[in-house]
């Protein structure tokens, strides 16, 4: 075969140019002290901690939860028992929308991409052995965050453990499912609300809860750019900052616990950069925009996790390489946290063996592979810090862009936001399609016998008895609780949602009284209405 | 010859419409008319929809797995509001095995992750045009 010799052109997804040779005369206008500091300092682009995984490797945390409570609670400990340190759990779409598990929309998706939950009893069974104070537990929830972190507040109570010894992880972040993943349920400022009244609740009762999980990550699922998904999370966390700043918190009493969940896919030297030019940039925005003065409210704290939108339906078996290099990617990116999807990703939620398989890559790259063994490895490479300057600026042009569409709360209630995604992800499939952007077993190397194509693949499959256990569960709640003490907490609820008080005091009094899911967000939506949404693509 | 009018629904609960938004961009490039209907929409309000909106195709975009029971309530509620010329064709994370039940409820065609985008095209420009199933898939 004979090979082109002319040099290819290289743009990165974010629209950086990528030349053939770096070295010294692309560091003209590179200061080590003001760009790049020690690790552990500000404006910590080589990362938050000093000595980084040499200390303490990243936490492992892969997103689970299927079916029943009990169901997941099995898978819990099934991860937890092979070595994985934390939680990171995946609730049903009623649930993620505040819709009991009998509601007629909730038909077919109960305990389908996540587990169900309809009141502090299922929340009792899914964290059964499992101590509060023993396990930091994320959970992917949003429109529902208030409500569900309100239940594990319970949970622990129960357990006889104080809230001030509980580490947990709403994702609470309500901008982003506005423009990608969807599970808004109230309109744009109500939800901010709620948002808020959990962050400023905990900053005050349940001081080690990470209140706003800001995801960069579901936006580029949803097709923004590398340098986009950066700048809208900075984006975001401003406006958080801005809406407690307005409650009256100061900034280093509740920047220190907000962190951030950001996908790692694509090319290796691009997501490094992203994370080192947002980690300064963070810090900087930080320090200098929002007067904060603790070093640990600059810190950009991560959970990186490789986006499903890397893997691909063919050829699954692939998924596992690129889970490998997306764990390499991570690590390389400076991650406080890791999760990885599994090569299943494109064909429904993880079985357990898949579930172990990406457990397993993210050790073998911890423990075997020497990644961890120096803190930012690739710092002082001409190539990766040219390119960090290079993202800085593209961050920058973007954020400048967010404010020509009036700011990012005001580009997403309009819709112009979700607009600009959708056009880039279509941009991304058309670059697929002409192989500009390559594809192992798609667009390249495609196995002609469909030898490639695996017919034996061991998939999850949904058990359709699933919803009938949890809606005969439910059932025998409602009959056995106490009605009126449900009836009047669900009363307060309304009328504290009239008024301007903060939400957590009158939820957490309806989930002790086990008022459902549904009941709570229903009583929420009489006085908060409900999202419209603008479709724009 | 009008255009090809298109309906792209999301029913169901799930909220990721990547999927949905890429493919109406495609059609609405190959030159149909591409309504879409934003997220989480019922199977009765996308019925109304399509029915009012005279189009030709419906497309549904389902990633949650739910695709088996929206997409018969959706076959069953055009038939029922006498759209059953408006052929319905589903897309998202479908199984390969579940593609004959599908079908067999009514779909005239299924996209599971992974189709690329002109077979998609093609599909549609030949459900437009065939009042035979077969000739569609």
């Amino acid at each position: 075969m004979t090979r082109d010799r002319k040099t290819r052109d290289v743009v990165l997804h974010s629209g950086i140019p990528v030349r053939p040779v770096y070295g010294p005369e692309d560091l003209a206008s590179f200061d080590p002290a003001r760009d790049l500091g020690v690790p552990g300092e500000y404006p910590f682009t080589r990362g938050i901690h000093p000595e980084m995984y040499r200390a303490r490797v990243w936490t492992m945390r892969q997103y689970v939860g299927f079916g029943t409570p009990a169901e997941s609670n099995g898978r819990f400990k099934y991860l937890m028992s092979h070595g994985q340190d934390a939680l990171n759990v995946a609730f049903d779409l009623p649930t993620q929308l505040g819709l009991d598990s009998d509601d007629p929309r909730a038909a077919g998706e109960v305990g389908r991409v996540g587990m169900a939950v309809d009141s502090l009893a299922d929340m009792e069974e899914a964290f059964d052995g499992i101590a509060a104070d023993q396990v930091s537990v994320s959970f992917t929830i949003n429109s529902m965050a208030a409500i569900v972190q309100a239940m594990y507040l319970v949970v622990a109570e129960k357990q006889g453990i104080r809230w001030d010894r509980i580490v947990t992880t709403p994702q609470n972040d309500i901008l982003k499912e506005f423009v990608a993943r969807g599970t808004w349920v109230y309109p744009v400022e109500p939800s901010l609300r709620l948002v808020a009244d959990l962050a400023e609740f905990c900053a005050r009762r349940a001081p080690r809860v990470n209140p706003i999980s800001i995801c960069g990550y579901h936006i580029r699922e949803a097709g923004c750019t590398t340098a986009q998904e950066m700048a809208y999370g900075l984006a975001m966390a401003a406006a958080y900052t801005e809406l407690l700043l307005r409650r009256g918190l100061p900034v280093d009493d509740f920047a220190p616990r907000l962190s951030f969940n950001f996908t790692c896919w694509g090319k290796i030297f691009e997501e490094v950069a992203k994370f080192r030019a947002g980690r300064r940039l963070y810090a900087r925005m930080m320090k200098e925009r929002f007067g904060a003065k603790n070093p640990k409210s600059m810190m950009f704290r991560s959970l990186i996790g490789g986006g499903g939108s890397a893997f691909t339906v063919q050829e699954p078996e692939n998924n596992i390489v690129r889970g490998a290099y997306l764990a390499l990617t991570a690590a390389l990116s400076g991650a406080q946290t890791m999760a990885l999807p599994t090569y299943d990703e494109a064909y429904t939620i993880p079985s357990s063996k898949a579930q172990l398989i990406a457990l397993r890559t993210m050790q073998i790259c911890a423990e075997e592979s020497g990644v961890a063994d120096t803190v930012d490895p690739l710092g002082g490479s001409y190539y990766v810090e040219a390119l960090t300057q290079a993202m800085e600026g593209k961050i920058l042009e973007e954020l400048a862009h967010v404010e020509t569409l009036g700011g990012f709360v005001e580009a997403v209630k309009s819709g112009a936001l979700q607009a600009e995604v959708a056009r880039e992800a279509y941009r991304f499939e058309q670059k697929v399609l002409s192989g500009e952007i390559p594809k192992v077993g798609v667009n390249r190397h495609v196995a002609q016998d469909g030898a490639g194509q695996s017919q034996d693949l061991e998939l999850y499959r949904a058990d359709p008895k699933v919803a009938e256990a949890q809606v005969a569960k439910l059932e025998r709640l409602r009959r056995e609780r106490d009605g009126r003490a449900v009836a009047s907490a669900l009363d307060r609820l309304r009328d504290a949602a009239r008024g301007p008080g903060n939400l957590m005091e009158p939820i957490l009094e309806a989930v002790r009284a086990y008022a459902t899911l549904g009941e709570m967000a229903g009583a929420l939506k009489d006085v908060f209405g409900e999202h419209k949404e603008p479709v724009r693509f | 010859m009008r255009p090809l009018r298109v309906l792209v629904a999301k029913p169901g609960l799930d909220g990721h419409d990547r999927g949905a938004k890429v493919v109406a961009q495609a059609l609405r490039d190959a030159g149909m008319e591409v309504i879409y209907t934003g997220l989480k929409r019922t199977p009765e309000a996308i019925v109304a929809e399509a029915v009012q909106e005279d189009v030709d195709v419906v497309g549904l975009s389902i990633l949650s797995g739910a695709h088996a029971l929206l997409c018969e309530r959706v076959v069953r509620g055009l038939k029922a509001a006498g759209g059953d010329r408006v052929k319905v064709a589903v897309g998202g994370t479908i199984p390969q095995a579940d593609i004959p039940s599908l079908l067999e409820a009514g779909a005239w065609a299924v996209f599971p992750m992974g189709t690329p985008l002109p077979a998609i095209i093609q599909v549609f420009e030949r459900l437009g045009r065939s009042a035979d199933r077969a000739d569609a898939c």
